[in-house]
Parts: structure tokens; sequence; C-alpha cells
């Protein structure tokens, strides 16, 4: 059970986040996208609150949890597990594996002990992969929250790591 | 008119006037009178020159073009005497050119053509006058104010345009089919959601030139009929989201986008999606329905957008590289870009290379150039000296092509007949330690990844192409393998329902293919040719090389390695892992890796 502050903190950001997008369900993505981004996911209260303002059966707006969840659980930017304080995401395209991915990859899980998709026990960095962020020029990319870093040998992990409490 | 043997264009941007750039321009002038060269040399005043905060005042000297930055009141007296008495450039005045490290797009190289990329890393993306000043918008002009619609859509459809997404269909076609419909209103949608790994064509137009983007849907729109556009934008682009939603606002306040376009009853606007990560959303009917705020899967086709797309109405989808190639069409004639290209494709293409070769970035083409201009002349060879092997090309759903295909002139239906397809323009070159049978479980990993999961020839087979993949790669293909990866490829081609699952086999079709010789030397020899498969590979000690220092043996994880002090250590390959670790810390390279 979430704290009774939390929920209301909760409650003001999926409230800003309707204020802003609106109701209408081209806003449905955007209204998850920024309470993830809140959260660095989509508690389930949140999915909760949503649908009860987004749901308005007088102007035959009608929407379940089942379609909140459906569209949280569909896309890769949105998380309906709870992640580490820092993301890290390792680019797993094509041109990143052939110059030194697949080696960075293995040093990766390694130096943060972590799988794809795993949060180390003390919150700290959640390991994920993302697709093609378009900067091939610079093959291998990792992304640690919003900071992109190209060129990454498993050398330098141990640095770039270092920067994230 | 007195003619003038020089001219100086002081800039006059605002930061520049608080510098003193009025006081420049007296001291200039009486100085020019003091040495009798008022009549030889013109001051004139000019906007931004460079950037005012790190330059301001500068000036422009022509003919010679030097950029002299940070004037004051006291360099001139020198500057006139030395440029216009002595005719001597001032070193110690010219601006300090900022080296912007441009690893994506440097110069043109040779046999490059940048017709959409021509204003990338040359205007500020942020500023729409920079656009304008390079004939920005002049063909929006022309456009509402000497054409029908239906004189455009025939001028696009005389360039020969083809749809830049992948698919090539004739833009003209797809105008027209929008235009016809009759029903209200309708929809533009311009598809940014550039998820092909190795593409970021799209990427860095929207970045560094969303302007042609906006100005090629307005007139999309007007020859359409449509009254709303959307851009669909990846959230993997936030750069790109930001630039568009700037260009959006200032191409509003210039009334070049919203209600009464030029002051006619044209309207037209223009909204930002971004996306949410998901693949499939490039595809358009999944696009369409990530737009309406649904899980972005695919329906089956017909109806097509053109009939009901958006909210059910009537669309126009098109990619980003498409839009912003439309301006230039209607300013320089569909003749001039219809005589670039091939018999069927015309103009030009933007391409992204990446993998093993020497210049990664973009480079812009014209259509009939082969791969191997594009590898080896634009492209500089492949990296350290090492051969080429094979080009992956129109992304996942593409194909590889290799050493007998590089003298293809490259247009839409050589590609396809030679097994691949054109795509979005991503190119993954790759060198000879690449091994096939892993690449193509890498591809299968990808799309297995972002399979929506509606259809199940799509979700299951690509799951069970996987795993073959994965057995073989592990060193346990057995005799069947082949023929059952050929009989399932076949199926999920035929049987899937949108251009993601008709594709994925694609990479899989062309390897075996090309290189069915390796997928049978890793499921009958156990070997990965390519030393690339670890389960496939041996760690050997070269007797006479090896000096005996221990260092493999002491960081050999697993122990697997034995031998005294100052005689040759033997690996013991039962507890070898194959990590690789005693090749990389053996000071005298006499570990060898054998296929």
């Amino acid at each position: 059970m979430i704290e009774v502050t939390q929920e209301k903190h909760l409650a003001t950001i999926v409230e800003a986040a309707i204020a802003k997008h609106g109701t209408h369900a081209d806003a449905y993505i955007p209204i998850l996208l920024e309470i993830n981004n809140n959260f660095g996911y989509i508690p389930a209260e949140a999915i909760r609150l949503a649908r009860a303002k987004l749901h308005q059966p007088e102007d035959h707006s009608l929407v379940s949890e089942g379609r909140l969840y459906g569209l949280a659980s569909f896309y890769h930017m949105l998380s309906t597990q709870k992640n580490g304080r820092h993301t890290v995401q390792f680019c797993e395209s094509a041109p990143c594996h052939v110059q030194g991915g697949r080696e960075l990859w293995k040093a990766l899980q390694q130096e943060l002990q972590l799988k794809s998709g795993e949060t180390d026990p003390d919150g700290r960095f959640t390991l994920k992969t993302v697709s093609c962020l378009g900067i091939c020029g610079v093959g291998p990319v990792i992304l640690v929250d919003n900071d992109f870093y190209g060129n990454v040998t498993p050398e330098d992990l141990a640095d770039i790591f270092a920067k994230y409490e | 008119m007195p003619f003038y043997r020089s001219h100086v264009l002081v800039s006059v941007d605002p930061e520049c006037l608080k510098r003193g750039a009025h006081e420049v321009i007296d001291a200039l002038n009486d100085e020019l009178i003091a040495q009798d060269l008022i009549h030889e040399v013109q001051v004139l005043e000019t906007s931004r020159i460079g950037d005012p905060y790190r330059l301001g005042p500068d000036l422009l000297v022509y003919p010679e073009g030097v950029h002299y930055a940070n004037i004051s009141v006291d360099d001139i007296p020198y500057l006139v005497e030395e440029q216009f008495l002595k005719g001597r450039v001032v070193e110690k005045f010219r601006a300090q050119e900022k080296v912007v490290s441009d690893e994506e797009l440097g110069a043109p190289k040779a046999k490059e053509v940048r017709v959409v990329l021509r204003n990338c890393g040359k205007i500020d993306p942020h500023n729409i006058e920079d656009y304008i000043a390079e004939d920005g918008y002049s063909a929006l002009a022309k456009v509402i104010s000497e054409m029908a619609p239906e004189q455009v859509i025939d001028e696009i459809g005389k360039s020969g345009l083809r749809g830049r997404g992948g698919a090539g269909f004739p833009t003209a076609k797809k105008w027209k089919l929008c235009r016809d419909v009759q029903d209200s209103p309708k929809y533009l949608t311009c598809n940014a959601d550039e998820g092909d790994p190795g593409a970021f064509m799209n990427r860095r137009v929207l970045e560094s030139d969303p302007h042609s983007v906006l100005e090629g849907m307005v007139i999309a729109a007007y020859a359409t009929g449509a009254s709303l556009g959307y851009i669909y934008c990846r959230a993997e682009y936030p750069i790109a989201v930001q630039n568009l939603n700037i260009a959006i606002a200032q191409a509003r306040e210039f009334g070049f986008l919203g209600k009464n376009i030029f002051g006619t009853d044209f309207s037209f606007d223009l909204e930002v999606r971004k996306g949410a990560g998901a693949f499939v959303c490039g595809e358009e009917t999944a696009l369409i329905a990530s737009i309406e705020g649904k899980r972005g899967e695919p329906r089956p086709r017909p109806p097509f957008p053109a009939v009901k797309g958006v909210w059910g109405k009537p669309t126009n989808n098109n990619n980003v590289e498409t839009y912003a190639v439309v301006p230039q069409i209607i300013i320089k004639g569909a003749d001039w870009y219809s005589s670039m290209g091939t018999a069927k494709s015309k103009g030009t293409k933007t391409f992204a290379i990446a993998g093993d070769v020497v210049n990664t970035g973009l480079i812009e083409v014209p259509f009939g150039i082969t791969l191997r201009e594009i590898i080896f002349e634009v492209g500089g060879g492949i990296k350290d000296g090492k051969q080429f092997k094979a080009i992956q090309t129109g992304g996942p759903m593409g194909g590889c092509l290799t050493e007998q295909h590089l003298d293809l002139p490259l247009d839409y239906e050589a590609l396809t007949a030679a097994g691949s397809m054109m795509g979005s323009g991503g190119l993954i070159i790759m060198d000879n330690e690449t091994c096939m049978v892993d690449m193509a479980r890498f591809f299968m990993e990808f799309t297995q990844d972002e399979s929506c999961g509606k259809c199940t020839p799509c979700r299951v087979g690509t799951k069970r192409l996987l795993e073959i993949h994965q057995k073989i790669c592990a060193g346990q293909g057995e005799p069947g393998d082949l023929e059952l990866l050929d009989t399932l490829c076949t199926e999920i081609m035929r049987d899937s329902l949108c251009g993601l699952g008709q594709g994925a086999p694609n990479p899989v079709v062309s390897m075996l293919k090309h290189f069915r010789s390796e997928y049978e030397a890793h499921i009958f020899e156990k070997r990965c040719p390519a030393k690339v498969c670890r389960a496939l590979i041996r760690f050997k000690i070269q007797p006479p090389v090896c000096t005996g220092c221990t260092v493999c043996a002491r960081n050999c994880p697993v122990e697997a390695i034995s031998g005294e002090r100052r005689q040759v250590h033997k690996i013991d390959p039962d507890k070898c892992i194959r990590c690789g670790i005693c090749a990389q810390v053996c000071n005298f390279n006499a570990i060898d890796v054998l296929s």
C-alpha cells in the first residue's frame, strides 16, 4: 500500500498530466509518459487514478484500467515495474553490435552484476536494452538516464558509473 | 553607379550593436576618408554573420570573403591600412572558426549530391529566418499563389518522387488517392518513427532542418486537402522533438501554418506526437493507432489510410525525407529532380553508413550509384584494412548482399531483385570477422523483441527462428535445421499481417542464400569460420611463442591453464569456457583462436 503523502503526490502528478494533455484518447500516451518520467515507472495506483479522471461516460469517452495498462505494458519507454534511481540503457542495434557492442554488453552486465531488466538490491541502477538511438556513428552507445555516451569500451564503464550515486 | 573594388559588410545584429557596431562603421568611414579610399571601398550594414556573442562586432570583406571578428574602433586604422591600402589580410583580426567536429555529416564527399541534407549543419534550426534565407517557404508561396492542388500533384508526379520510407510508392499517386476520397476532415501524418537500427537520416533532418519537413507537409496538405497534420516522432529523438516544436511555433508566428496561410483561405496546422518506444509504430496502421492513443498494433489493409486513417478519416502518410524534398522539387522543377537517378528511381536518397567502414555517418547520393562506390569511395573502405564481407541494406527487414552485388546500380527495383530492399536507408557494412549466423541470430533477437504479438506467424514464428539460431550458435545445430529455417521463413513471410512480420525472415533468407556454407560449418563441422561463436572456437597456446610467464594461468577464471614457470603452458579444452581473457592478457600473442 502506498503511503498517504505519496498518494497525494501521485494524485497531483496525474491531475497535472491530464490538465496538460487533456482527456481525449490521443492524450493517453503523453499522460502515461509524463507519469513515467516523474516516478521512473507507472504505479498501478496511477493507472487507477488516471482512469477515474479519463473515463467520462457522459461524453462517450470510455476507458478501462485495462486499456491504460495495455498501453503501459506495450511501449518500451513505459514501465510497470519500479526501477532503480538510474536507468542504464544499452543500445542493442546492429551497428553498435558490430562495433564492439557484443563485448561491451558482456562487460556491462558483469560491471553492474545485472541482467537485462534487473535492478540492483540497493536500487541504484536498472539495466535495460534500448532500440537504436540513431547515433550509430559513435557506437557502441549507452544511455545513463538522459546522458549519452558514445564509443564506449569496457574500460570506460567504471568511470561512467562513478558519476551516478 | 559608382564602382567599388571592396565591400565591407558589418553585422548590425542587436548584440553587435550593443557591442559598438555603429561606432565601428563610423570609424571605418572616417578612416577610409582619411586614407582616401572612400570611393573604392563601400561600407554596408548586414544582419548576423557569425555568433555575435562570441564574435561581435564582426564584419566581412568582399571579394576576399574574409571574416574579421571582435573589431573595436581602435583596430580600424590598422585594418584599413593593411586590408585596403596594402591588400593584405590581417590574420590577427580574423574570426577563429569554431571547429565543429561533425561525426555524422562532414563536407560533401565526391559523388554526393545534397538535396535533403543541403541545409544540415549550415543553418540554425532554431531560427526560421535562416531557413527563409535559403529559399525557405518560397515553394509554399509559389504553390499557394500560382498552382492549383492538381498541378502540385502533377508536378510531384512528373518528378518521379517515390516514398522514402522504404516501400517506394509513388508520392503523387498517394496524394491523389487521398485527395479523391469524398470525406472530411482529412489528415496528414509524417512518419518520423525512424526505428531501423543504424538509420538516422531522418533524425538529422528533423534536428538540423525541421522547416523543410514542415514546408513539405503544408504543400502536401494543400494538394490533398488536409486540415491537420501529425508528426509522429520517436521519443528516442528528444532533440528532434524539441526542434520540431520550436519550428512549428515560429512557422505559426510567420503565418506559414495555422489559419489563413499567406492570407488565403487555406488553413492547416501541425502537432508533434511523441512515440513511446515501439519499433512497429513505423508501420503506418500501427502509427495511426498510436496517434489515436492505442497500442501500436497494425491492422489489415485495405482499407488503406488514404480512405480510413487517423480517427477513421482519409489520411496521407509520408516519411520525413519525402516531405523534406517536396519544396525543392517545387522550386527547382520536376525536370531537375528527375534528371537524377535511374529509370524508375528518381532523385537522391540519404543513407546512414554504419559498421566496419572508415567513414561512418550520413550521405546523400543520386540513385544509380553502386554499393561499391558507396562503401569504397564515399565510405572510405573497410576499417583496419580488413576485407569486405557483406552489407545489410533495408534495416532489420532487409537483406544482406555480398561482393557479387557491389556493382548493382542502386535503386528500389535492383535491391528487391537482389533479395534485399531499399528500406529507409540504413547500410550496415560487415567485415570478414563477422559471423553471419551470429548476425542472423542478432536480427532475429531484434524482430522477436519488436514483434507486437498481434498475429501468430510473426509472434511465434520469429521466436522459433531465434531459438534455432541460438541453438546453432551454441554448437547444438542438427541436420534438418536449415530445411526447417527455410520452411519457417516462407510461412512467416506469407502469413504475417504487416510489413514487420512479412519482412522479418528476410535477413535469414538472404544469409541462408549467400552464406549457407557458414551455417553448414556451424551445424555439421561444429566450427565458426569467423571465430565469433564462443561455443565453436578453441583457444590454443603456440609452444614456440609461449615464454611460460604464467600471466594467462593467473588470469584464467576457471583455472583451465596449467604449466610450470618458464615452461610452455597448456589449455584444458574441457575446463575452458572460451572467455578469451588469456588471449587478451598474453603479452606475446602466443594464444591463437581456432575455429
